[in-house]
C-alpha cells in the first residue's frame, strides 16, 4: 500500500475539506485517517490516504492538490508517508 | 500511525528552518577510461559520465517532490584524474583538455559541480600528479563546474612538504588566472590532509580507488533546525527526552549541557534519517549502490542556515569569543552521535562545517572583529574540516599560504582527522575590502594574515614523517 500524507494549512474557510475530499474521491483515493487542529489561528489538517488505486500519478496529484489549495487561499501539500515515518519512528 | 504534531514538526523544519538534503553525489570510477591516447580518454570519460549520471538530476527532482524535501544540489565525484590521465597526459595542457571534457559532461547532465580534478600525493608525487597540479590554474580558469582537490598528507604517511610548497604557488597562480572574477578559481580548489574517499561535499569530493564502479553518497544539512531546537529549550523548559517534566536547569535559567547535548543529538538523528531515506530512494531508482551518508551541518549564506548561529545559541556572543572551540567540539560530537544511529553507513566528512563566506554568522563575526584566522585554525581541531572559504589579501606570499597549509595538515595528521585549506588570496584586494563570489559561495571580508615569514620552513623540501601514534601494527 502506498500511503501519502496530505496537509492543509491556512486561514479557516468554508469548504476546504469538502473540496479536497471530493477531489480524492474522484480519483479513487481512500482516506484512512483525518485529524485537525488550530495552531496560532491557523487551520492545520492532515489526512493519511491510500494511493494504491489512484487513477493519477503522484506528480499530477500533487500539482492538482496544490492548485486546489491556491484557489482557496490555503497551502495544500502531498508527501509520501515515509519521510514522517523515518523521522519520527525508530 | 503518524500524528498531526509530527507532521507539523517535519514540515516546519522544511519550510521555516531550512531543512534540506544538501547534495546527492554520484561517485563514478573513471579508471576504465584510461587510454594512451588523450582524445580516446576524453571520449570515454564523457560517455561514462553522461551515461551513468543521465537520470541523476531528474531522479533528485522526483524524490524531492514526492517527499516534499528540497534536495539542493545534484553532483558528481570522479576518480582522482591524475590516475586516469597518467597514460596520456604529457604536458599540463593535456590535463586541461580533460578538465574541459569534464566540464562539458557536467553541463550535459545538469549537475552544478563535478569534483575529482584531484591528485593524492600524501607521500610523494608521480610525474603525472605534478602535471595535474601544474594544470590547475589554467583548468580552474577555463571551466565553470570543476572542483579540484589535492591530498598532501595523512596520519599514515606524514606530510609531503614538496606538494605543500607547490600548492602555495598553485593557489596564487589560480587566483591570478581568475582575477577578473575575484579569484573565484581558488574557491573551487582545496588542499586536504586525510581526505576521505567518499566525501559528497565540494570542493573536496572525489571517488577514491577503494570505491565501487558507481555509488550514491548523500550529504545532509540542517543547521537552522538545530538552532531552532536550541532556542526552544532556552525559552520553553518543556523539552525533556520524553516531553515530561523539567530537567537540566543551569544557572540563569539556561538549559545545562546535558539538555543541550541531548537536544542536538535528537535533532541530528531526525535530520539524518531524512538523508538516509533520500539516499536509499536515489540508490534504488538509479540502480546504483548506496555508499554513505555524510552527517554534516553545512551552512549556506541564507539567513537562519548558519553554524555560527548555533554557536551563538550555545552561548558565545560571536564565533571567535573564548569558549567557541569548546562549543564547536560539543556540537560536532553530538551531531555524530545522533547521526550515527540514524544511518546504516556513515562516512565522508561528517561534522560541522565552518566556512566563512558561506555562513552569514561567520561573516558578521569577522566584521565585528571577533574572529581571526588563528582562532579558526583552533576551531578546525574539533570540527569536521578546516580553514574554509577564507579570503585573504592578494599580496600574501605563496610561502605564507604554504605555511598555513602545513599547519592545517599537521593538525589533521596528528589528530587523525580530515583537515583542509580552501583559502582565496584575492588579487588586488586587501584587508578592509569585501569579495563577492555569489550563490552558495557567498561573500567575505578579506581577513588579515600573520605577516611574518615562513619561507625558510616551507622551502626545506622533503616530507614530514608520520607521527608515532600512526604505527599501530
Amino acid at each position: 500500500m502506498t500511503r501519502a500524507i496530505i496537509t492543509v494549512v491556512g486561514k479557516d474557510t468554508v469548504g476546504i475539506i469538502a473540496k479536497v475530499c471530493t477531489y480524492l474521491a474522484d480519483n479513487q483515493i481512500n482516506i484512512l485517517d483525518i485529524s485537525q487542529t488550530i495552531v496560532q489561528e491557523f487551520f492545520n489538517m492532515m489526512m493519511i490516504v491510500d494511493l494504491t488505486k489512484s487513477v493519477k500519478a503522484f506528480n499530477e496529484l500533487s500539482d492538482e492538490l496544490t492548485k486546489i489549495g491556491n484557489d482557496t487561499g490555503v497551502q495544500v501539500k502531498c508527501q509520501l508517508e515515509d519521510i514522517f515515518d523515518k523521522m519520527h519512528r525508530i | 500511525m503518524i500524528n498531526l504534531q509530527e507532521v507539523i514538526e517535519t514540515n516546519k523544519m522544511i519550510e521555516q528552518e531550512n531543512l534540506d538534503v544538501r547534495t546527492i553525489t554520484m561517485g563514478i570510477s573513471l579508471l576504465d577510461c584510461a587510454d594512451k591516447d588523450l582524445t580516446v580518454t576524453c571520449e570515454k570519460i564523457y560517455q561514462k559520465i553522461t551515461t551513468l549520471a543521465q537520470e541523476l538530476v531528474q531522479t533528485g527532482a522526483d524524490i524531492s517532490k514526492e517527499f516534499g524535501i528540497p534536495i539542493v544540489n545534484k553532483r558528481i565525484s570522479i576518480t582522482p584524474i591524475s590516475l586516469v590521465g597518467s597514460a596520456c597526459c604529457r604536458i599540463p595542457g593535456d590535463y586541461v583538455q580533460i578538465a574541459k571534457t569534464l566540464d562539458k559532461a557536467a553541463k550535459e547532465v545538469g549537475v552544478n559541480f563535478l569534483g575529482g580534478y584531484s591528485a593524492i600525493v600524501s607521500k610523494g608525487m608521480t610525474k603525472s600528479d605534478e602535471l595535474l597540479i601544474r594544470s590547475i590554474p589554467m583548468a580552474m580558469a577555463c571551466t565553470e563546474r570543476i572542483c579540484s582537490s589535492i591530498n598532501v598528507g595523512s596520519t599514515k604517511t606524514g606530510i609531503n612538504m614538496d606538494a605543500v610548497r607547490l600548492m602555495g604557488d598553485i593557489i596564487k597562480q589560480t587566483a591570478e588566472e581568475t582575477k577578473e572574477f575575484d579569484s573565484l578559481g581558488c574557491a573551487k580548489l582545496v588542499v586536504l590532509c586525510n581526505a576521505p574517499d567518499d566525501n559528497p561535499f565540494m570542493a573536496g569530493a572525489f571517488h577514491g580507488v577503494s570505491e565501487a564502479d558507481a555509488i550514491i553518497n548523500v550529504g545532509v544539512s540542517g543547521p537552522g533546525v538545530v538552532k531552532y531546537a536550541l532556542e526552544q529549550i532556552d525559552k520553553g523548559w518543556k523539552t525533556t527526552c520524553n516531553g515530561q517534566g523539567i530537567i537540566g536547569k543551569g544557572t540563569d535559567g539556561l538549559a545545562n549541557f546535558e539538555v543541550l547535548c541531548e537536544t542536538i543529538k535528537r535533532t541530528a538523528f531526525k535530520i539524518t534519517r531524512v538523508g538516509q531515506l533520500v539516499a536509499q530512494e536515489a540508490s534504488r531508482r538509479l540502480g546504483v549502490p548506496f555508499g554513505i551518508i555524510d552527517l554534516s551541518l553545512a551552512p549556506t549564506p541564507a539567513i537562519g542556515d548558519s553554524v555560527a548561529d548555533i554557536l551563538k545559541c550555545i552561548g558565545v556572543e560571536h564565533p571567535g569569543a573564548p569558549g567557541t572551540t569548546a562549543a564547536l567540539a560539543l556540537l560536532n560530537d553530538q551531531v555524530k552521535k545522533g547521526g550515527v544511529m540514524a544511518s546504516s553507513y556513515v562516512g565522508g566528512l561528517s561534522g560541522a562545517f565552518i566556512p566563512v563566506s558561506e555562513d552569514q554568522g561567520m561573516i558578521d563575526a569577522v566584521e565585528a572583529g571577533a574572529l581571526s584566522i588563528e582562532k579558526l585554525e583552533a576551531m578546525t581541531c574539533v570540527c569536521s574540516v578546516g580553514l574554509d572559504m577564507i579570503a585573504i589579501p592578494g599580496d600574501t606570499p605563496a610561502t605564507t599560504i604554504a605555511g598555513i597549509i602545513a599547519d592545517e595538515s599537521a593538525i589533521g595528521m596528528v589528530n587523525q582527522k580530515t583537515t583542509a585549506v580552501r583559502i582565496i588570496p584575492v588579487v588586488g584586494k586587501t584587508v578592509g575590502d569585501t569579495v563577492e563570489f555569489g550563490g552558495l559561495l557567498g561573500y567575505a571580508p578579506i581577513m588579515p594574515v600573520n605577516r611574518f615569514s615562513s619561507q625558510r620552513f616551507v622551502d626545506r623540501g622533503g616530507r614530514i614523517p608520520a607521527p608515532i601514534h600512526s604505527f599501530k601494527n
